[in-house]
């Protein structure tokens, strides 16, 4: 008799409950926009955070209130974006992709000599020792992966010689690298640019070439055989005009340092030294 | 009713036998979701929630099966009505309080689950709680998980940046320190209001 007091009983309460729960759900069924899962299902769903909002969720649901712009999402692809916008009913210029870019090859043919870091393997945490981490050079890598512990899309990585360096086809451009890499050494490139200077040195020529064997010192010889005029020497080194360059790899040829590489020509962004 | 006694129970849930620390309940929850401070004030407080919530609703369940002598079903009947009452209130929360809602987020489905709940039901009928008693200790045994899981997570915080031997890294470390605090927590095992 027991039993079947147990059974019953549970058996209302479940009933019950279910009952209150279904009733429930109607009236406090809350109308969620039907854009709001398509705009969800065209993100990548990583929550890298690149756009500032909290995850993939975050970033859909201000894209619908019209809080950002169908595009508020760094990683997103051209057709992503533009089935985003196709959602929200607006029109979006193609844009061109980009992908982070370190400013910094040297690692272990960096000087060393002066500094000696024992730590934790981060860079942040170097950073806020004496000395500021085991480069003698205050503009480069320090190769503690940082940036590759930010990285959702396994794009960066510390290469042979001790130096952060992107995976271009895997990048997505969030930018995640450049917010936690304390030297700032990350920057952005467009992905269908060549020609790289990858260096951040912006010491006096005779100090970044006793810094480095792959530092730009700022010679101008690049500058100055530049046929489209795309490159120039600010504070003792080159910066690249995307928008004029052309790939012709004069600079390649005439950089002393063998530093300025056209990466597609090598296959990936290592020096040719 | 002697408000004495409410205090008594309330110093008890927090302090002297605090759910996580004393009575090693809801550690899931608590090495779960401690990594961060401001994620577990968020549990925390939906913690406090639905054990006040839980404790009130279970009150009148078990005085049923007291009635029917079927009181080996409790563990049962607690469980199936703390679901019931979490998805209740999170469907509510989404569309009376959507700021709170948002404030609590996945936490609330977590806490379904979580065995301090089902703690603070079973004790509430093992020392003979009535009404009110049964909700002073589910709100007070809740701030006790708010103030565990607010001290670890601000420990861990700073342990993420120390550095222990290899094997200790990670949950090792966070355990061995959880152990620490709960021998802290053995202090105020002496504590008593001298009325």
């Amino acid at each position: 008799m027991n039993i079947f007091y147990a059974v019953l009983i549970l058996g209302i309460l479940g009933g019950v409950f279910g009952l209150v729960l279904a009733i429930a759900s109607k009236v406090f069924a809350v109308k969620s926009d039907p854009k709001l899962a398509l705009i969800l299902d065209c993100l990548p769903g990583a929550n890298c955070g690149g756009c500032g909002y909290p995850g993939c969720a975050g970033c859909a649901a201000a894209i619908l209130a019209k809080k950002a712009p169908v595009n508020a999402c760094p990683s997103c692809s051209g057709l992503q974006t533009s089935r985003i916008a196709a959602v929200m009913g607006v029109e979006v210029k193609a844009q061109e992709r980009r992908v982070a870019f370190v400013r910094c090859s040297g690692g272990s043919r960096a000087s060393h000599k002066f500094r000696k870091y024992v730590g934790i393997d981060d860079c942040v945490a170097a950073m806020k020792v004496a000395g500021n981490g085991p480069l003698d050079c205050a503009y480069g890598c320090l190769g503690l992966g940082t940036c590759v512990r930010a990285c959702k899309f396994d794009a960066i990585h510390i290469n042979e010689y001790g130096a952060a360096i992107v995976d271009q086809n895997k990048c997505t451009h969030c930018m995640q690298c450049a917010k936690a890499c304390p030297r700032g050494v990350i920057t952005d490139v467009p992905y269908a640019s060549d020609i790289m200077v990858p260096c951040g040195n912006r010491d006096k020529g005779p100090a970044a070439k006793s810094l480095c064997t792959v530092s730009c010192i700022g010679c101008r010889l690049c500058e100055k055989n530049c046929p489209a005029g795309a490159i120039t020497v600010t504070d003792n080194h080159a910066a690249i005009d995307y928008t004029k360059c052309t790939s012709c790899g004069f600079c390649v040829e005439k950089c002393p340092r063998k530093l300025i590489r056209d990466i597609h020509a090598t296959g990936k962004v290592e020096p040719v030294a | 009713m002697d408000w004495r006694i409410l205090l008594d129970i309330a110093l008890g849930a927090v302090l002297i036998n605090n759910f996580i620390l004393v009575q090693f309940l809801g550690i899931c929850p608590f090495m779960g979701v401690s990594k961060k401070m401001d994620t577990s004030i968020g549990m925390g407080f939906a913690v406090i929630f639905v054990m006040g919530l839980a404790s009130a609703l279970c009150y009148p369940v078990s005085l049923l099966l007291d009635a029917l002598e079927l009181q080996y079903m409790r563990t049962v009947a607690f469980i199936l009505v703390i679901a019931a009452l979490v998805q209740l209130v999170e469907m509510f929360l989404k569309k009376a309080v959507p700021t709170l809602y948002e404030a609590l987020g996945v936490y609330l489905p977590l806490i379904t689950t979580n065995c301090a709940v089902l703690g603070v039901v079973l004790l509430n009928v093992q020392n003979d709680y009535n009404f009110i008693e049964s909700v002073v200790y589910g709100v007070t045994g809740g701030i006790g998980f708010l103030l565990a899981i607010v001290l670890f997570s601000s420990i861990r915080e700073r342990l993420e940046f120390s550095d222990p031997p290899k094997a200790f890294k990670g949950f090792p470390i966070a355990l061995v320190t959880a152990g620490l605090m709960a021998l802290c927590f053995m202090g105020f095992s002496g504590l008593k209001i001298p009325w």
